[in-house]
């Protein structure tokens, strides 16, 4: 009987996929073509664009490349070093860069050992992943002084990013810093700075940061925001984290928790902005009547921009920031409640400014840019070549993560980015509906995978495209030192060595040089 | 017909009876349309383990399945289990320790698992090669293994998410009334036969509509 049923078994599973699919399925595919495609950048983005690549056509053969001997973009020069859960994904991308059919080539930058040009010579799909390396201005006098950095400066300090490692912050010549923004870089700053050393020992912060941290002599940070606590652009598990803090008093004024009937509506429309109001709410009531003498203290200050940076006595420093009180007001145009200037002024002594107002990126030769936004025009990861309504799809050429969509979102914001570059399944009649709309463009959505399926890739007039070895021979007529990916993990375990000794999860090499040799090339 | 089909099988299989031979040649059709040889196997599995008094919630898929097996396997006397749920030693505990989980992915696709009580859904999913994210490894650091509960009852009788939890569903995509993180939700008996579905996360990128996330 046993053996009744498991025949019985077999013959169903036969069967039953010419009875689910029809007949007209195939039993086995020949060798598929090879479908070179090269990612250029290594952080979420690429990573998640390369294994969304591998798992969705078996002849693809990927090539991620990158500035920097290491991997991961930020996962390692962005990710704080106290949050060390949230790199536990670079577990996931050793595994993308493991595969058969994917290769890691560190230390080659695009526009200078590569043009984009050449890429797209020698790979069928160019996806460009390289983020944001630079920083929006706020453009107001005095940015220049001395004392003032960007958070992604900063950030790249501590985290031991080999471009930032002589930043040298001077964190003796005052007790108070001010941090203009919101956001949860701007939180990571103000945490690092505030945060007991003691507590950082054991994290994998950039040792000369640790020490210079060590000799601080800050004990009062100011995030200072445009507008209000409703729009905070904080997420609740950071604001959760730095309003517990240990010996830190947090600073709230009750009459900036006050809400107009717009920012009630904000609320009730959003979860992430409810959430986090009311954590300050809570946060300004039990600090409110507490006595307790503070080591340190954290202010919250709304409703507040800057004007221009003082410098202070000596001249090249700055001492003080410039703030201009604002009000909210509806902006006809988009809905959104926008921070206007009221004309009272008043000045924030401090002798360190991180500004944390945005990241933006930057242009490469050959790649069409919208220098307004800051992003490469795209239509759902096509590359267009402007963006003006006469644009036209540039083939072969995609973008994803932070130079498609602006400088915002998390890690995994980047898993549904790739997902829609490479993949997006529409429905048919969604594509009808959205065509009538979109009509300026090409009729066709965008997919890598779909403009594979229709030729477009490989049409037959283009030459042969040659994929790793063409990128190899190119990189050996310029005698770029490539890390491959056994190179980083050269690195890796050299790092992790080195941090035992110390308690620390790793000591981060950081200098090019270093790095380098590290990875035996 | 397949609910006639439910019904008659839902009443052999729980008064632990075979069924005739007149729903066998009613669910032979949908047997070989919808059956998978793995199907055929859990359905015995179903049978044997509503033999020991426990409610199971079993699919209108393996339904005619499980008739014509629970006969075939009555008639044989035979005790019939070569599939993944017992080894060797007492099968009856080995299948109480499990309950149905089905999992729909974006695509509307559907897969009937088991899972031992105490594993996360996370932890299943990978197990049984269901493209569920899991950024950070059950670390309550991303949202990326992000499922929603399909039905409200089963929504109810989990827990509250904590703090921590609620924190990290604020960013997922797709968020619903009944979303929960797949590394928090564990097996226990009161969830057999939840079914989760993966949030269709490209929908989300309307022209217009997306919604910067911060970071």
């Amino acid at each position: 009987m046993v053996s009744g049923l498991r025949i019985l078994s077999r013959v169903v599973g036969k069967l039953r996929p010419l009875l689910v699919h029809g007949p007209t399925r195939g039993f086995s595919a020949s060798a598929p073509e090879p479908l070179h495609v090269c990612v250029v950048g290594s952080g979420p983005a690429g990573f998640y664009t390369a294994e969304k690549m591998l798992k969705g056509h078996e002849g693809a053969q990927v090539d991620i490349i990158d500035r920097l001997p290491t991997p991961f973009g930020l996962v390692r020069s962005g990710v704080a070093p106290d949050h060390p859960e949230t790199k536990i994904v670079v577990n996931q991308f050793s595994r993308v860069a493991a595969n058969d059919r994917c290769s890691f080539f560190g230390n080659v930058t695009l526009g200078r050992d590569i043009l984009l040009s050449e890429l797209r010579k020698t790979y069928h799909v160019v996806v460009l992943a390289y983020g944001a390396e630079s920083d929006r201005s706020l453009g107001i006098p005095g940015e220049d002084l001395k004392g003032i950095h960007s958070a992604r400066e900063f950030v790249w300090w501590y985290n031991g990013h080999p471009d930032m490692y002589d930043l040298s912050p001077d964190f003796r010549n005052t007790e108070s810093a001010v941090v203009l923004g919101q956001g949860n870089v701007a939180l990571d700053v103000a945490r690092i700075l505030l945060r007991c050393k003691t507590e950082l020992a054991t994290t994998d912060i950039s040792d000369y940061a640790l020490d210079a941290l060590r000799g601080s002599t800050i004990r009062k940070v100011y995030l200072v925001g445009r507008r209000g606590p409703v729009q905070a652009a904080c997420t609740a598990k950071e604001l959760r984290e730095i309003l517990g803090l240990k010996n830190v008093r947090v600073c709230i004024k009750e009459a900036d928790l006050v809400t107009s009937p717009a920012d009630e509506e904000e609320i009730r429309n959003s979860r992430i902005q409810r959430r986090v109001y009311e954590l300050l709410c809570k946060a300004a009531s039990t600090h409110k009547d507490n006595n307790y003498k503070y080591q340190k203290e954290l202010h919250f200050v709304f409703f507040r921009r800057p004007t221009r940076f003082i410098a202070s006595e000596n001249g090249s420093k700055v001492g003080a920031v410039q703030l201009e009180k604002t009000a909210l007001k509806v902006d006809e145009v988009t809905g959104k409640q926008v921070a206007v200037g009221t004309g009272e002024f008043e000045e924030l002594k401090c002798g360190l400014v991180l500004k944390s107002i945005g990241y933006k990126s930057l242009p490469v030769q050959g790649l069409p840019f919208d220098k307004t936004r800051g992003v490469v025009p795209n239509l759902r990861g096509r590359v267009l070549s402007c963006e003006s309504e006469t644009a036209t799809v540039e083939t072969g050429l995609y973008v994803v993560g932070w130079l498609k969509r602006g400088p915002t979102g998390i890690v995994a914001t980047n898993l549904h980015c790739a997902e829609e570059t490479v993949v997006l399944n529409w429905n048919p009649e969604i594509i009808g509906v959205v065509t009538i709309f979109i009509s300026h463009f090409d009729t066709q959505v965008a997919s890598i995978l779909e403009d594979d399926k229709k030729g477009v890739l490989r049409p037959p007039s283009d030459s042969e495209k040659h994929g790793r070895l063409g990128l190899l021979e190119i990189l050996e007529q310029k005698n770029v030192r490539f890390v491959p990916f056994s190179g980083w993990e050269k690195i890796d375990s050299k790092e992790k060595m080195a941090g035992q000794p110390r308690n620390k999860p790793r000591e981060k090499i950081t200098t090019w040089d270093g790095l380098l040799e590290a990875a035996n090339v | 017909m397949l609910s006639r089909l439910s019904r008659a099988g839902i009443q052999a299989l729980s008064r632990a009876r075979p069924a005739g031979p007149r729903s066998i040649s009613l669910s032979l059709a949908s047997v070989l349309r919808a059956a998978t040889p793995f199907a055929v196997l859990r359905s015995a599995a179903a049978w044997l383990s509503l033999r020991s008094g426990w409610q199971t919630l079993v699919t209108s898929r393996s339904n005619g399945v499980g008739a014509i097996s629970s006969y075939m396997i009555h008639a044989g006397r035979n005790f019939f289990c070569s599939c993944t749920n017992a080894t060797d030693g007492d099968n009856n505990n080995k299948l109480e320790a499990k309950i149905s989980v089905t999992f729909v992915d974006k695509d509307g696709e559907e897969k009937l698992v088991k899972v031992p009580i105490g594993m996360s859904m996370l932890e299943a999913a990978h197990e049984n090669d269901i493209e569920l994210e899991g950024a950070c490894e059950g670390s309550l650091a991303c949202s990326t293994c992000h499922v929603i509960v399909t039905d409200v009852n089963y929504y109810n009788k989990m827990e509250d998410p904590v703090d921590e939890e609620n924190d990290m569903l604020d960013l997922a995509f797709g968020l619903t009334e009944t979303s929960r993180l797949g590394c928090q939700v564990i097996a226990s008996p009161e969830l057999d036969g939840i079914r989760l579905a993966l949030p269709a996360a490209t929908r989300n990128f309307a022209v217009d509509g997306y919604v910067a996330k911060p970071h």
